[in-house]
């Protein structure tokens, strides 16, 4: 791999995950906002800005570096506590967050162009006021990088005992599969031979096998460098920014104190490697030293189990200790000893909670759904030839089959799954910026953010969600004067809420504000042109209206919302999802946003009839049941409609719908109705022939059939005969359209 | 799947850089049209038709085509003809055709038979007349001449354009218009 290539593979995993670690870095930030002593955060906002800094410098994002290395100074005081964290800081350092993302964003996206000149002015002020944090207090300012990144929280380095070694001392622990993932250990030395001279670099071959089990593309070694450098120890340190996380790192400086070789002994990852050879590879002891404690530990044989520093009991070798041997002979100080010991309970510790997740490319998760997809196809279609043939054994080895497919199908999808918190916890932060802004008091609360939706549906919905909780900010809730004015609690609750119903996930978005106000919408309806002055409209449209192109109902366009697009586009943006938005509002009461959206895109349970020549999938969490319609029709002769159980459900011939029937052809006798729910609603839906079900590949009709509504999609049948799945919701929706009194699907007299 | 099909018949249409062009003669309607051959994935058999409601009736349906559902085009109502009865002869050809914003989509057309494919010279293809084919002229990319015949060779991305025939499926096919379908029954 040539450097250029690897310079590129290295920016293209920086840019991935500088996303992830500014937003940590803003939940971060949010969550000091309520426990603003928390020692574990500050420490967590400082590691985040650093490998953010770090990884930047190496890959040369000089802008970000500059800008960073002020915040994160700025930082280093607040875990100091030599700075205080408080609201304007707080604010302070939220804008710079920002300011970090759109220098990445510049630096990805024009790499070679100066800074934008607005992105310079704000840069520049940001600075000013994240300087006069750092001048504040008198105290020199001195640079204290943490012994080690995972523990930044260094407790005060007491031993007098210096360790008699002229040369910066770092220790690196790479993963095993690091060379997989393209990062060679050659690099990085090379890459240290410009900041100082490499003395002497000794390999640690403790993990390595036996030469026939050996991988060639896994990494066994260990490193312990000496380096001769006048450099600083963050410039050491920058060297190793790119694997962040993905190794151990330790550096210790010339002449270095016991305590922190002992911090470094704590951390190493060596779980069998004895005692002694960590302390003589880190150099704390001889070698000479080290033999003699060895000596004298092979003579006795004790069991023991020692208590790990006050937590859990940790079986140890049967051995007396060998730190206990070096302490007797005084050969080494005896809190070494203790670290190295306790060291080794804790690698066992953490290697249960490391490596739960693994990151995979979306595109072969993609891949992956749509192999599953022909899968369940093919799989049907075998079982219908295995029904065809009539023999048993076969016939129940496709249905085990059937089963298999079935539940890889469900496990699939779940891959793509993820929980709609995370989006969720970004509007915390419009909320908070956007009330400051405003004026306003503004408590959101978030609930059922575990619910689970495709990942691509979570991406697309953000943005018109974001839109929505603009809106209720700006338009929907009032001032504080006005809301105690009016009897309501001066602090105006947002609620934001997930959850699943009948195939669908959906999303509530409610506000306790001022709720829509029938007339001011019908009167800009009417401005606008979007209806006439003498349309009669019923509650449930005029609050529909605020979706139409072009209609914005505040007065004043503020930076916030009232461009007149926002809701047409939430519209359209929902729409595209197979979605659907609708809203509930009374006046001085509240508003309420309603989303529905499917809750995959790709395979879905599908119930299949017959309609004249053709079949129909429908989708099977929307169908109640089925019943036949000659039995109930007797005592409603007069309208499409039934009498379900007591309760008045409204029908409609699919046949009719889809003009299945050629002209001046007899209709077929249909007696079957199949019951679908959809918000709430009854409604059903008359077919010649029930199917049954039918396990349903979504696929995409394509930009031809766009504009066609009522069908969502098409399906693969077992036999290779193309089905439409029939979109309910939109059916339904489109037949109430056509009568603008229509309160729900009525009978069609 | 099918990239390993249709590859070869994109690089054999190559030589076009000589300024010849490759077609794909067929028959509709006793008339011989071409299509220029790089639009053109592969060319199956009729039949397997599923209709899809409310459609205009130019658009025959949607076939499955190794598991992508592709939408199949009657050429001949698309030129506001009669088409002929389907026979054994009838084939499907599968065309690429631009969707805006640099990607593309497959269609099938219907055809009465396929012939062969045609190599012209620059020189061997005429302006199109601004009047007097039998079809809409914003339909022909040009006039091939063959043996002193005189051929349509189709601009397909207009027969097919995808805005146009989106446009017309929406004004033809919504269910709001069942009130008066069910009126008229």
């Amino acid at each position: 791999m040539s450097d250029d290539a690897f310079l590129a593979e290295v920016r293209q995993v920086f840019n991935e995950e500088s996303k992830e670690l500014l937003e940590d870095f803003e939940a971060v930030l949010l969550k000091l906002e309520d426990e603003a002593d928390s020692e574990e955060l500050i420490n967590e906002l400082f590691r985040t800005v650093h490998t953010i800094k770090g990884s930047s410098g190496i890959i040369g994002y000089d802008d970000v570096v500059a800008f960073t290395h002020i915040a994160e100074s700025v930082m280093g005081r607040l875990r100091d506590k030599e700075l205080a964290l408080d609201e304007t800081l707080l604010s302070l350092l939220l804008d710079s967050c920002d300011q970090t993302r759109d220098l990445i964003r510049q630096a990805v996206e024009a790499p070679d162009e100066p800074l934008a000149e607005d992105l310079a002015r704000n840069g520049a002020g940001l600075v000013e006021r994240l300087k006069h944090y750092l001048d504040e207090a008198p105290t020199a300012l001195a640079e204290q990088p943490a012994v080690s990144l995972e523990r930044p929280a260094t407790p005060a380095v007491e031993s007098d005992g210096i360790v008699a070694n002229d040369y910066w001392h770092i220790s690196l622990r790479m993963q095993p599969d690091a060379l997989q993932h393209g990062l060679d250990p050659i690099y990085f030395f090379n890459y240290l031979a410009t900041v100082g001279r490499v003395v002497k670099l000794s390999l640690l071959p403790a993990e390595l096998p036996p030469f026939a089990e050996m991988q060639p593309e896994t990494l066994y070694l260990g490193f312990e460098i000496d380096l001769e450098s006048s450099a600083d120890k963050e410039a050491i340190s920058s060297v190793f920014d790119f694997m962040r996380g993905e190794c151990t790192l330790h550096i210790l400086p010339p002449r270095g104190k016991i305590a922190e070789y002992m911090l470094m002994i704590n951390a190493l990852p060596e779980e069998n490697m004895a005692i002694g050879e960590i302390l003589v590879a880190s150099g704390a002891l001889t070698e000479d030293e080290l033999a003699e404690a060895l000596a004298m530990q092979q003579g006795q044989t004790v069991t023991e189990t020692v208590d790990d520093g006050g937590t859990e009991p940790v079986e140890v070798e049967a051995r007396p200790q060998l730190g206990e041997v070096l302490v007797d002979n005084g050969v080494a100080d005896s809190s070494v000893i203790e670290a190295a010991a306790q060291k080794q309970g804790r690698v066992r510790q953490a290697k249960q909670a490391e490596q739960q997740a693994v990151r995979v490319n979306s595109e072969k998760l993609g891949d992956l759904i749509n192999l599953v997809g022909e899968l369940v196809i093919s799989s049907a279609h075998t079982e219908l030839r295995a029904r065809q043939t009539e023999q048993k054994a076969l016939i129940e080895t496709t249905e085990h089959l059937i089963r298999l497919v079935e539940e890889i199908r469900d496990v699939t999808l779940s891959l793509r799954m993820v929980q709609i918190g995370d989006t969720f916890n970004r509007y915390k932060r419009v909320v908070r910026d956007t009330s400051k802004e405003l004026g306003k008091k503004i408590d959101l609360r978030i609930s059922g953010g575990d619910t689970e939706l495709d990942k691509t549906v979570v991406e697309r919905i953000s943005d018109p969600l974001m839109h929505l909780i603009r809106n209720a900010l700006d338009h929907g809730v009032e001032t504080p004067e006005q809301r105690v004015a009016q009897g309501k609690p001066e602090t105006a609750t947002v609620s934001l809420e997930a959850y699943h119903d009948s195939g669908s996930i959906v999303i509530e978005l409610a506000d306790d504000g001022k709720g829509l106000n029938p007339d001011v919408l019908i009167a800009k309806a009417i401005d606008n042109g979007i209806i006439t002055a003498n349309q009669q409209l019923g509650l449930g449209e005029i609050h529909r209206l605020i979706f139409a192109p072009g209609f914005s109902t505040a007065t004043e366009v503020t930076s916030i919302s009232g461009r007149g697009v926002g809701m047409d586009v939430v519209n359209r943006n929902i729409d595209a999802l197979r979605g659907q938005i609708s809203v509930e509002s009374e006046l001085g009461v509240g508003t309420r946003f309603i989303i529905r959206l499917p809750l995959t895109l790709a395979i879905i349970d599908g119930f299949q009839v017959q309609v004249g020549n053709s079949s129909y999938v429908i989708p099977l969490d929307l169908v109640d049941e089925c019943i036949e319609l000659d039995s109930m029709r007797s005592a409603t002769q007069s309208g499409e409609y039934i009498d379900l159980r007591g309760e008045v459900m409204p029908y409609l011939h699919l046949a009719d719908v889809f003009s299945e029937i050629a002209p001046g052809e007899q209709p077929k006798p249909r007696n079957n109705i199949v019951v679908v729910h959809y918000a709430g609603q009854k409604t059903g839906l008359v077919v010649d022939e029930l199917l049954g079900e039918h396990q349903t590949v979504i696929k995409p009709l394509g930009p031809v059939f766009k504009n066609l509504k009522g069908i969502s999609g098409a399906t693969i049948l077992g036999g290779g005969e193309v089905a439409m799945i029939i979109d309910v919701p939109a059916l339904i929706n489109q037949i109430t359209a056509v009568n603008p009194n229509c309160r729900g699907p009525n009978p069609l007299t | 799947m099918s990239a390993a099909t249709q590859q070869p018949l994109l690089q054999d249409a190559a030589p076009e850089s000589a300024g010849r062009q490759q077609f794909l003669t067929f028959g509709l309607n006793d008339e011989v049209y071409g299509i220029g051959i790089l639009h053109i994935h592969e060319i199956i058999e009729y039949g397997n038709l599923t209709v899809v409601p409310l459609m205009p009736d130019f658009i025959s349906g949607v076939i499955n085509l190794r598991g992508n559902v592709v939408p199949v085009i009657n050429l001949a109502r698309r030129f506001d003809q009669q088409p002929r009865e389907i026979n054994k002869r009838s084939s499907i050809i599968i065309v690429e055709i631009e969707t805006g914003d640099d990607s593309f989509a497959e269609a099938g057309i219907i055809v009465d038979n396929v012939n062969e494919v045609i190599d012209l010279g620059a020189d061997e293809i005429a302006p199109v007349p601004t009047f007097g084919t039998r079809i809409r002229t914003d339909f022909i990319q040009g006039m091939g001449r063959v043996n002193d015949q005189l051929m349509i060779l189709l601009d397909i991305n207009h027969v097919l354009a995808i805005s146009e025939i989106s446009a017309i499926v929406e004004f033809n096919g919504s269910p709001g218009d069942l009130r008066e379908r069910t009126a008229e029954k």
